[in-house]
């Protein structure tokens, strides 16, 4: 028999909540963005957790566009990092804070 | 530019033209148009020309005089005057072939004031009253005006020269003409709102003219002050005749004299308006005061000798003053309503006959001798109309204008002359000691030329303070003026009342009125006539005989012929002057008392009296044997003392200062209208209403009143509420801004809660 549903939804949540701290926590904006990427695979996972359950291929289609849109935006997302650090030498995000009100 | 400056003198004489062309197309119409009838008077409508011709000759001289130039202007002002002088004289046969009727000439509506109603109101016409009292009033400052306009030609020439302003010369004769327009309209007008207009111009050229050297006299401003002092004094009186014409107006509804006395004659007087019409009375007495000098208002005529002599003449002596005494005389129905008032005249003017002429007797400026004894001349006429002889009083009013005219001019005469003499020596001064260095016998005698010199050195000592007026410095010019010498005694023999002049007659009429009702008016007015012929005979001594007392006295000469002649006319007038109303008994007797009663009413005639004639002449007579005992050869020397000071010791220096009067004055009225005046200015006026009420309380509860409104509405209201507002959504704001601090991990956790928060809501609520 295979996994239970409610196992991998609940790994995926368990995913999920360590993206959210991890944003939330850290200071580095590579790991922001690797925790970013954390979220939005466990996000994937619920994705095709339901659609094996429902037999519904869309929601694995729907896994593809997630991982391109998460390619194409950390090939902007590091290319923004790398000119960040070669003005600031930092790419602590507490750092960039030149946009508040 | 030609066409500019000719244009007034253009329109001048276009009026001229039109204002002689109206009354006598009038005249032709009336007179010779057909055959005059007889008991019209042909030349009455003539009359307003005496008006037109000196007001033509001021108008020309106060637009062109000064390209008139002397002595033009003057001659001008003379010949107008002389225009008018003829006039009146028509007037006089217009009067002798109508039978002496008055004749009222109206010439054009003046105040017409209609009441509500339509019935009643004001209406005073500009009339012209032609009677033989106005007439003779016509007469008498027309011809002695004219006289004094000729000699003013030759007195203001020098006048002029020796006050260094020859620019004035011409302004002179148009305050002069002037002067005869406003005498003419006082004596002329039909009513008394007409004469009040007159009684003011005349009050207005007197003053002009005491100030026409308004920048010379003591400090520089005593000839301003004189004439203040004569325009304030006679306001009084103005203040007094006013009340009297308001109260007139009240009683009659009119001004005129016609109207007024009419009325009376119709009418039953209660006792209130017999109250009424002694109150007038009294009233019209203070106005015949201020204007004719009488106690208590005579004080600014001495003072207003500092006018040029002419004007002293003409205005203070001649004519203007003598206003009270015609007004009096014009008002006569009314006084003989209200015999008390008549008691009051006459002894207002018996106290200031003899007061005068007290204080005529010490003093020593020759012109202030002949103002207190105009003075006193003048209270010998309000005397005479007080005792109800009218004709007495107004024929001692013409030889008086006669005699004192030609004291002053005379005066005036020996001032040139002394003038004269003063310049010849600072001018032989001059020359002698510019001479002195090279040739010093070049000018003929050695003698003359070291008397001269010896006389500028005295001179030179006293030069800044010589004083031409001042009898003391005189002495010894009847050897230097063979004219003057003679109308000047001729003039101080008239005055004093010495037979057969024409002072005697007048005063003698006077003098006999009194004696008739009134024995203590009598001897009042008799002691005031023996220090009249005192007082001349001191003046005469004093100026005439003796050494001369200064180098100027000494070198004085006589005046030019356009001063001498007037002079000798006016002597002639003075002379025969009394044949005007001779006394009872004698040929033409009483011609004046008939002449002035076809006005005045029947008048008992002045019969002879030997015992008051013989009695006044014998006084007179011992008055100048005294004055000559005293005064012959004296005082030898300027600052010798008065030989009447000897005689009369401390009382002579209360005659020299004028009883204090002016001093009185000035302690019981001006002083206390001073403290008054100052007391209302600092302490009413400015301490009460300007610092406490209008400080204090107006500007304090209007600048308390408006914090409040600025502190309390506006800032603590309506600005409260505008910054209030601005305040709360500045500190909303800045509460907001906080969010957004630019750390995006905060944005992260705001959006994570957000988010949890929304799915909350869907997971827990819905």
């Amino acid at each position: 028999m295979s996994i239970p549903t409610h196992y991998i939804v609940a790994l995926s949540a368990i995913l999920f909540t360590l993206g959210v701290a991890g944003v939330l926590t850290r200071r580095n904006a590579i790991i922001i963005f690797m925790s970013v990427e954390l979220m939005l695979n466990s996000a994937n996972l619920a994705f095709v957790a339901f659609a094996r359950q429902f037999l519904d291929m869309s929601g694995q289609i729907f896994v593809f566009f997630v991982m391109v849109v998460a390619a194409a935006e950390v090939a902007v997302g590091l290319a923004l990092i790398v000119t960040i650090f070669r003005t600031k030498h930092s790419i602590s995000v507490d750092e960039i804070n030149q946009l508040k009100g | 530019m030609q066409l500019r400056r000719s244009l007034p003198l253009g329109i001048v004489a276009a009026l001229a033209l039109f204002a002689v062309a109206a009354p006598l197309t009038a005249w032709a119409q009336e007179g010779h148009g057909g055959e005059a009838a007889a008991g019209v008077n042909a030349y009455a409508p003539l009359v307003p020309l005496l008006i037109v011709f000196p007001l033509a000759g001021f108008l020309i001289n106060v637009f062109a005089g000064r390209r008139i130039g002397e002595p033009w202007a003057g001659i001008l002002a003379s010949l107008f005057s002389g225009l008018a002088f003829l006039i009146a004289v028509l007037q006089v046969v217009g009067l002798a072939n109508s039978g002496y009727e008055a004749v009222t000439i109206p010439v054009l509506d003046w105040i017409v004031v209609k009441d509500a109603v339509g019935n009643g109101g004001v209406n005073v016409a500009w009339a012209f009253l032609v009677d033989t009292l106005s007439v003779t009033m016509m007469l008498v400052v027309t011809g002695v005006g004219t006289l004094i306009h000729i000699f003013a030609i030759g007195y203001m020439h020098g006048d002029v020269q020796v006050n260094g302003d020859p620019q004035r010369f011409p302004r002179f004769f148009v305050f002069l003409n002037l002067f005869l327009v406003a005498m003419l309209i006082l004596v002329t007008g039909d009513s008394y709102l007409t004469m009040f207009v007159g009684w003011e111009g005349v009050g207005l050229c007197s003053y002009l003219l005491i100030g026409f050297w308004f920048e010379k006299g003591k400090d520089r401003i005593g000839n301003a002050r004189a004439a203040r002092k004569a325009f304030v004094a006679n306001r009084v009186g103005d203040w007094a005749l006013m009340m009297a014409m308001f109260m007139i107006f009240w009683m009659f509804s009119s001004f005129t004299y016609n109207d007024v006395f009419g009325r009376l004659e119709s009418i039953r007087l209660s006792v209130q308006g017999q109250n009424a019409i002694t109150i007038i009375t009294l009233l019209l007495l203070v106005g015949a005061a201020g204007k004719s000098a009488q106690i208590p208002l005579y004080v600014w005529l001495p003072d207003a000798m500092a006018g040029p002599t002419p004007v002293s003449a003409l205005i203070h002596a001649a004519t203007m003053v003598t206003a009270g005494i015609y007004m009096i005389t014009r008002s006569h129905v009314l006084y003989a309503l209200a015999p008390e008032s008549m008691q009051v005249v006459a002894w207002v003017g018996a106290a200031t006959a003899l007061f005068a002429a007290t204080i005529a007797v010490a003093q020593t400026d020759i012109k202030r001798v002949l103002a207190y004894s105009t003075i006193s001349q003048l209270g010998f006429m309000v005397a005479a109309v007080g005792l109800g002889g009218y004709v007495a009083g107004m024929f001692h009013l013409v030889t008086h204008a006669f005699f004192k005219a030609l004291l002053f001019l005379s005066s005036g005469s020996v001032i040139h002359a002394l003038e004269e003499g003063h310049h010849a020596i600072v001018h032989a001064a001059h020359a002698t000691h510019i001479g002195g260095g090279g040739d010093e016998h070049a000018h003929g005698e050695s003698h003359a030329d070291a008397s001269t010199e010896h006389h500028a050195e005295a001179l030179h000592d006293d030069a800044h303070a010589f004083d031409p007026q001042d009898m003391r410095n005189m002495g010894g010019l009847w050897t230097k003026l063979p004219v003057t010498r003679w109308v000047y005694l001729i003039g101080a023999l008239a005055l004093a009342g010495i037979p057969p002049l024409s002072g005697f007659f007048s005063k003698d009429e006077i003098l006999l009125d009194a004696f008739e009702h009134n024995l203590g008016l009598y001897v009042v007015l008799t002691i005031a006539a023996v220090f009249t012929a005192f007082y001349m005979t001191r003046q005469v001594l004093m100026v005439f005989f003796g050494q001369p007392r200064t180098a100027a006295a000494a070198h004085a000469v006589e005046s030019p012929a356009v001063m001498t002649v007037p002079l000798i006319i006016l002597a002639l007038l003075s002379f025969v002057g009394g044949a005007l109303n001779l006394p009872g008994g004698l040929p033409g007797a009483h011609a004046m008392t008939e002449w002035l009663g076809h006005t005045l009413g029947e008048h008992e005639a002045g019969e002879f009296n030997l015992f008051v004639a013989g009695l006044s002449t014998v006084l007179a007579l011992a008055a100048i044997g005294l004055g000559y005992a005293l005064y012959n050869g004296k005082p030898r020397a300027v600052d010798e003392r008065d030989p009447l000071h000897n005689l009369l010791g401390p009382v002579f220096g209360w005659l020299r200062d004028k009883w204090y009067i002016d001093e009185l004055y000035e302690l019981i009225i001006l002083r206390p209208f001073g403290w008054l005046a100052r007391f209302l200015a600092d302490v009413v006026d400015w301490n009460f209403w300007h610092d406490w009420f209008h400080d204090k309380v107006l500007l304090g509860t209007f600048n308390t009143f408006a914090r409040l409104l600025a502190v309390g509405v506006d800032l603590g209201g309506i600005d409260a509420i505008a910054n209030g507002l601005g305040e709360f959504a500045r500190t909303v704001a800045a509460s907001f801004r906080n969010l957004q601090r630019g750390y995006v991990r905060t944005y992260a956790l705001m959006m994570f809660i957000g988010v949890v928060a929304v799915l909350s809501y869907f997971l827990l609520v819905r």
